[in-house]
């Protein structure tokens, strides 16, 4: 039955220390070493192994991202620099034909202009001529007219 | 019948007697055989290490990793290294026993007198596993400070150093008295329930000692790592 002599008799008892005490300690020192062979050292070798390869694989992933974070930035201001030129040579081209155009057309313009001068002023001195040509055969219509009626008579 | 299985031995040991020495067999019985287990656990969970962790190598690397966690944080970066195995070793010898003493059914092995159960409930384990604790603390102190160490003990002020001289006797009365206390209560409330009420009523109380027995292991490994970390501290 439930039996309670924590300290009353020599033999035995909660309280009773003996050569359990250095032997238990002497046993766990032991274990210590034991467990430092087979458990601690094995295990944190693979772990820190591990830890290492992963931390160098990171490292070198990090070191290729930045890599490849240059060479986009890299790609992109290239990208920009052909864009820009290539907007460059279009605005020189437009402004190029541009300018071809009004000078074509200011020549066209020129040219019609001149000859249309030409052309007046031809046809005004035909004009002239015609007109003097006819008050002149008008005269002298008129003479022999005059000369017609003087002799006639 | 019922009664005699149920019968509460307090204080009763299965002597040894070798020449002039006498040793508390049931302890050693049980930390054999706990250790044995364990050591073929760790055996079998290390004989093929492979860099991609399967099964029980992947278990024991957690144990690992959770036992230099915990030194890390109390002894700090500099020197918990050295102090990892023998933190390891007693959260581990103290987690086995404790855990050992309760799931294990001992009682199906009859004794001449006394009988198994955690090696823990014995003063003489908790004792020396404390004594062990002190004396690491003062060699850590020693070896990583030599004579320095004892600043220690003027540390902010001399009016510290009757205080600090106390500390060094009530940290292995406390850790012993804690382990040893808390692993033979649970041990015999739940031994009274089962002589009490030997149906489902034990069960709860059961794993409430399974509770207690992990949290015991892993204050005495925490307080064993904050002392050897509080002697290797540097004051500035």
């Amino acid at each position: 039955m439930l039996a309670f002599n924590f300290f009353g008799t020599t033999e035995g008892g909660l309280f009773d220390i003996n050569a359990t005490l250095p032997l238990m300690a002497i046993q766990v020192v032991a274990l210590t070493y034991i467990l430092n062979s087979i458990f601690f050292k094995p295990i944190g070798n693979v772990v820190e192994k591990r830890e290492k390869y992963v931390s160098n694989n990171i490292i070198e992933a990090k070191k290729k991202l930045s890599e490849v974070e240059k060479l986009e930035a890299d790609l992109l201001s290239q990208l920009q620099s052909a864009r820009s030129e290539a907007q460059r040579i279009v605005s020189e081209a437009e402004n190029e034909s541009d300018k071809l155009y009004k000078e074509a057309l200011e020549l066209a313009n020129n040219e019609a202009n001149t000859s249309k001068e030409k052309a007046r002023l031809e046809i005004e001195s035909q004009t002239s001529a015609a007109r003097d040509k006819l008050s002149k055969q008008a005269d002298d219509l008129s003479k022999l007219i005059v000369n017609r009626l003087i002799l006639e008579k | 019948m019922l009664t005699n299985f149920a019968a509460l031995e307090v204080g009763q040991h299965l002597y040894w007697q070798i020449g002039n020495i006498r040793l508390h067999g049931q302890v050693f019985l049980t930390s054999w055989i706990l250790l044995g287990a364990l050591l073929v656990f760790i055996s079998l969970g290390t004989k093929k290490m492979e860099n991609d962790p399967k099964g029980l190598q992947n278990l024991l690397e957690f144990l690992w990793d959770y036992i230099r966690d915990l030194a890390r944080t109390q002894i700090g970066e500099k020197v918990y290294r050295d102090w990892m195995p023998f933190i390891g070793t007693l959260f581990l010898f103290i987690f086995i026993s404790n855990w050992g003493g309760a799931l294990i059914p001992w009682k199906l092995i009859k004794l001449p007198s006394g009988e198994l159960g955690a090696p823990t409930a014995d003063l003489n384990t908790t004792i020396a596993l404390a004594l062990l604790v002190s004396l690491s603390y003062f060699y850590a102190g020693l070896s990583n400070k030599g004579w320095r160490y004892f600043e220690y003990y003027v540390h902010p002020t001399p009016i510290m150093l009757p205080f600090k001289i106390l500390e060094d006797f009530t940290k292995p009365l406390s850790l012993s008295f804690r382990l040893f206390g808390n692993i033979l209560a649970d041990e015999l409330v739940v031994a009274v329930l089962v002589f009490l009420v030997p149906l489902v009523l034990p069960i709860p109380v059961m794993f409430l000692g399974l509770f207690t027995s992990a949290i015991q292991a892993l204050i005495f490994a925490t307080l064993a790592a904050y002392y050897i970390g509080e002697a290797v501290e540097e004051h500035h």
